[in-house]
């Protein structure tokens, strides 16, 4: 394309986009002299060079624009609909100029719609104004124009409204000059009685007879003299505070020079190059133990390049409010759309971020601020009943913070519909009516960025498709940044977006999955566990699906070379669980070998490859080697869909909210013999696995196997159902310390969190009761059944301890108890139980001697604290050992515990934790003794 | 002088309508590349494979610091891999700003050739290859076939790995 023409259509874009801001401004303020020579000079101009390049269409729409422009100048009012128009014209020109880059020359048609109407508006001609969204009287609800005196109107005044009136009603000279600004200005107070709109005064002017007046004559006409100088006071302070004000209006000139992009671009890819280079020398430098003398010049360059580096970042930063300059004429647009008044306001503009993360993030500002226009900022009426000021606010404001930069939308409008999200998000079957009952707001809130989810009950033009806020949300994830929403009904909403200053240069993780290297983003890693089968971290399997147990909490894991097809191994134990942490998803990429660390320059995947959802980008190591870049956001995609562990991935603030240990137990889910599903408290369960069945051993009729360098014996959860001798054995193991036993199911189902309210009693000792887990009745198993038939046949453990102990266990749950005697028989007691306290005081007192009481705190009937008291009361018991159990220990208990003179504090739950307490009392009363 | 053309016997009537091509091998037929989409040949050393790529994207490589795309012109003509691994050669060429790496078996010699002299693509060639070949001259004992740079690398990518 000819040079000119570029020259031409970069320069006039710009014209018209500041056209295009400018207009929005002056319309606001219409008595700014500054503003509107600067739109006339900028429409002239883009005329002029219109007509000197022969690009007539343009011309011509330049001229009328020109011509009504022009009529501003010289006093017409200034009325929203004159304004629509000229907007509307300059999205015309807009379009052309498009057509006239892609093209190389005008397209056909004709403008002559848009040239009559701004020829009409021109010359006053009180005919109907078509332009598209206005509605056709004058008398809008969207933007009335009123006179806008500066200071209170002094005593003997009259409001500039009187004035007119007297003025009009005054027979006078038609045509006076008229110098300098317009008429119409803003009031800044409702009208007060007796004052009419300035509308209503124009059409009884021009509906009055005579010949019409082109134009309303300033009050400067002899008649009014008095009256006058207000009015001239109020315009001189007009003016002068214009003529400040048009200092700033015009953009001051900061020294600049214009740079073709693709320079810059090719500036950005050299450095890159020597960045790498420089990497590559300093590995060799690193490696080789001699030097002959250019280590220090290479540390020199190592900083002439990391300087160089951050200039030519900085070319690439260009300030936010290049992407905010659309938004005032967007929301001008919507306030008239919607019948609103919102100000927008911005502040941080000159906040300055990558070229690149720009264009990410224009969009989906524009798309928040529609929201916040059409959702979030109630109509006038509204908000004045609600005590509010009529005009909405959208504020945007963006500062740096660290390495990223905080974009924050605002609005003061009637926030989130909390009952309606959580209406919408059950219909939706996105979660179920309890939990959006449990969940909180600012939990609820999260749901917007649902696909397809959006309350509005009807689709507008603007928004309420439902299809915004989650690519709002995948655009900004995918590069790195966060989304976050903050609601309160009735004051407003405030988005919060992070992003990372910059998208060229990343620290990541280099890990190899089958001899190939790829790089991870470090922004993305949480953390890195060692896996083995041997070890305490080991990939368990439900329902096939590879999993890790880290701290209590599930980890999907996902084995990359699996997902890349590089293997078909699906046993993979051995490696490194990276976790990762997608939007609110936890799971962990299971790789062979992780290296260390590197800055990397991230190159754009070619054009070929870049549909691959795993990839984000490729670029080249330190040793020259061309390496992948993973991308977690894709790899979740990839292998999400169709993926049944929707379990697993929940919220993790939900997780958090829903587990209160007092409520929910984990329960791991297994088929036995028959369609009956049983389960059993997951903190019992040591391990998971599954074995070759024609491992089993049978030893006189007993089914054992070879466990981690043990023999382990097993059996089976249920009479009908038979240890298999061929194909794959799902095993429940129980260990307690060094004996292990293995409980043989059919099927692992799944692990449940629920309540664990055993409805039902069991009258068989192998089971504790039947509950419903969700929804399905479930058998609770007593493992306390099975560990005794496998102990006392396979006890390997010898009484270390050589008298025997006696113990007293006092619990109310039957549950527990049952659960906790085997074990301590295990561990070398005699174990003498009691349910209530009651129980456990008549026992003692009725002569039964105990070495050590374990009781727990918190029994029906008289606490256990109750129990302790009166056992310190005895002196038989004053001096007996005390270990005590609880739920969850508070501070109160421990203190309690303390006086009491408890020896310790356990968990319930934690056998192994009562064990160790046991053997340290051990101990000491051995020294004792 | 006039320039010694040993492939074409007919005396060149206006050297600028001459061509110049880049020869190259690929299970044993000669393939001719316009000299102008010609960026570089190389050999190719290392190569990074690219996992659920399209088939005819054999890897990626590093060119002087640049990443290219390495694309097998023998998978391209629908032919099998060919079972040499060490020092495979490589054509470089553009496509809208992008690099490519052509991976041959051979890289020969530029060739002048009169377009005039190029004939339409004979009715029995592998429908495959006809979308590629632009047409085909008639060397001294063997065809050559003209390829056509921008459909060699307009491949669909729109498939996910079958």
């Amino acid at each position: 394309m000819d040079d000119l023409l570029l020259e031409f259509l970069t320069e006039t874009n710009e014209h018209l986009e500041t056209v295009d801001v400018e207009m929005v401004r002056f319309e606001q303020d219409p008595n700014n002299e500054a503003i509107l020579s600067n739109i006339f000079r900028l429409v002239h101009t883009i005329k002029g060079t219109c007509g000197f390049l022969g690009l007539p269409r343009l011309e011509a729409l330049a001229h009328a624009a020109e011509t009504l422009m022009g009529k501003f100048r010289d006093g017409m009012p200034v009325t929203t609909p004159a304004v629509s128009l000229i907007l509307v014209t300059l999205d015309r020109i807009k379009e052309i100029l498009g057509e006239l880059e892609r093209q190389g020359a005008e397209p056909e048609g004709s403008d002559n719609d848009l040239i009559e109407q701004l020829e009409r508006m021109a010359s006053q001609e009180p005919s109907v104004i078509e332009a598209a969204p206005q509605p056709e009287s004058p008398q809008t609800s969207g933007q009335l124009v009123y006179q806008v005196l500066e200071r209170e109107l002094r005593p003997g005044e009259v409001s500039l409204d009187e004035l007119e009136r007297a003025f009009q009603e005054a027979p006078g000279p038609e045509k006076a000059s008229t110098s300098g600004s317009l008429t119409y200005q803003v009031l800044e107070r409702p009208l007060k009685p007796g004052e009419v709109s300035l509308d209503e005064l124009e059409r009884a002017f021009r509906e009055a007879p005579g010949p019409a007046p082109i134009v309303i004559e300033k009050p400067a006409a002899p008649p009014a003299k008095a009256e006058a100088t207000p009015p001239q006071a109020a315009k001189k302070n007009a003016e002068t505070s214009d003529s400040s004000e048009g200092g700033e209006g015009i953009a001051g000139k900061v020294q600049t020079i214009r740079v073709n992009v693709d320079t810059l671009e090719h500036l950005m890819t050299m450095v890159s190059e020597l960045v790498l280079t420089r990497n590559q020398l300093l590995e060799i430098a690193r490696r080789s133990s001699e030097d002959h003398g250019y280590k220090v010049p290479l540390q020199r360059l190592s900083q002439v390049t990391a300087e160089l580096q951050d200039g030519v970042m900085k070319t690439r930063m260009q300030p936010i409010g290049n992407a905010w300059q659309k938004l005032p004429r967007v929301v001008r647009d919507l306030s008239n759309e919607l019948s609103k008044k919102i100000e927008l306001v911005m502040q941080g503009a000159d906040t300055e971020l990558d070229r690149q993360v720009l264009e990410v993030i224009k969009d989906p500002l524009t798309h928040m601020v529609r929201n916040s226009a059409d959702h979030g900022i109630e109509g006038p009426a509204e908000r004045k009943a609600a005590g509010k000021p009529e005009k909405g606010t959208i504020r945007l404001n963006a500062y740096h913070e660290g390495g990223s930069i905080t974009i924050e939308i605002a609005d003061d409008g009637k926030g989130l519909n909390f009952a309606a999200i959580r209406k919408k998000a059950v219909e939706r079957g996105i979660a179920g009516d309890a939990e959006v009952e449990r969940m909180s707001d600012a939990q609820v809130a999260k749901f917007i960025f649902h696909p397809g989810f959006s309350t509005a009950a009807k689709v507008t033009s603007v928004s309420g498709r439902g299809v915004g806020m989650d690519v709002v949300k995948t655009n900004i994830e995918l590069i790195g940044g966060t989304v976050d929403i903050r609601s309160e009904q009735g004051r407003g909403t405030t988005f919060t977006i992070k992003i990372p200053l910059t998208l060229a240069i990343v620290a990541a993780l280099i890990v190899a999955s089958k001899d190939q290297r790829f790089a991870i983003p470090q922004v993305a890693v949480s953390e890195l566990v060692r896996v083995s089968p041997s070890s305490e971290h080991s990939i368990e399997r439900i329902n096939g699906t590879p999993i890790l147990r880290l701290r209590d909490r599930l980890l999907p894991i996902v084995p990359l070379s699996k997902v890349m097809g590089l293997s078909g191994d699906e046993d993979a134990n051995h490696g490194f669980v990276v976790v990762t942490q997608v939007a609110h998803q936890r799971f962990g990429i299971l790789v062979d070998g992780v290296f260390h660390t590197e800055e990397i320059v991230v190159k754009p995947m070619s054009s070929k490859l870049r549909h691959i959802q795993l990839f984000s980008g490729n670029t080249i190591l330190g040793d020259g080697a061309v390496v992948l870049i993973i991308d977690p956001n894709g790899l979740a995609r990839m292998v999400g869909s169709g993926a049944d562990t929707n379990e697993f991935q929940t919220d993790a603030g939900l997780e958090q909210t829903v587990a209160s240990v007092e409520e929910l137990t984990s329960l791991l889910v297994f088929r036995g013999g028959g369609e009956s599903l049983k389960a059993v408290p997951l903190s019992l369960v040591t391990r998971l696995e599954e074995i070759d069945a024609s491992t089993i051993e049978w030893s006189s009729g007993r089914p054992v196997v070879q466990y981690r360098g043990r023999l382990m014996p097993l059996v089976s959860c249920d009479e009908e159902l038979a240890i298999k001798r061929q194909g794959m054995q799902s095993l429940l193991v129980f260990s307690d310390g060094e004996v292990s036993m293995g409980l043989a199911v059919a099927e692992i189902v799944d692990i449940v969190e629920d309540k664990l309210d055993v409805e039902l009693l069991a009258e068989r000792s192998d089971l504790v009761g039947s509950a419903v887990v969700r929804g399905r009745t479930t058998e609770i198993v007593n493992i306390a059944h099975y560990l005794p038939m496998v102990l006392e046949t396979w006890s390997r453990k010898d009484r270390r301890n050589g008298p025997d102990r006696s113990l007293l266990l006092v619990d109310s749950s039957t549950f527990f108890r049952d659960m906790l005697v085997p074990v301590l028989k295990a561990s070398g007691y005699r174990v003498q139980t009691a349910s209530t306290a009651q129980e456990a005081v008549r026992l003692l007192s009725n002569g039964l001697q105990v070495d050590v009481v374990v009781t727990d705190l918190e029994l029906t009937g008289h606490s256990g604290f109750a129990l302790v008291a009166s056992l310190r009361a005895d002196p038989h018991h004053s001096a007996t050992p005390v270990i005590g159990m609880t739920v969850k220990p508070d501070p109160q208990q421990i203190a309690l515990a303390r006086k009491l003179r408890i020896s310790e504090i356990v968990s319930k739950i934690d056998r192994r934790g009562l064990l160790s307490a046991l053997a340290e009392l051990n101990a000491s009363l051995e020294e004792a003794a | 002088m006039k320039p010694i053309d040993p492939i074409t016997s007919a005396v060149t009537k206006g050297a600028s309508k001459q061509m110049e091509f880049v020869t190259v091998t690929v299970a044993g037929q000669l393939l001719g590349l316009p000299i102008s989409r010609v960026h570089d040949v190389f050999v190719v050393s290392e190569m990074t494979t690219v996992p659920l790529a399209p088939g005819e994207i054999a890897g990626l490589l590093n060119l002087r610091g640049r990443v290219v795309t390495a694309v097998s012109l023998r998978r391209r003509l629908g032919l099998g891999d060919s079972g040499a691994t060490e020092r495979r050669m490589a054509v470089g060429l553009e496509n809208h700003g992008e690099a490519y790496g052509l991976l041959v078996d051979e890289v020969g010699e530029v060739l002048k050739l009169d377009p005039d002299e190029m004939q339409p693509n004979p009715v029995h060639m592998d429908r495959g290859w006809v979308g590629l070949s632009q047409g085909v001259h008639q060397l001294q004992d063997k065809l050559l076939i003209v390829l056509d740079v921008d459909a060699v690398l307009a491949f669909e990518t729109e498939r996910e790995a079958a």
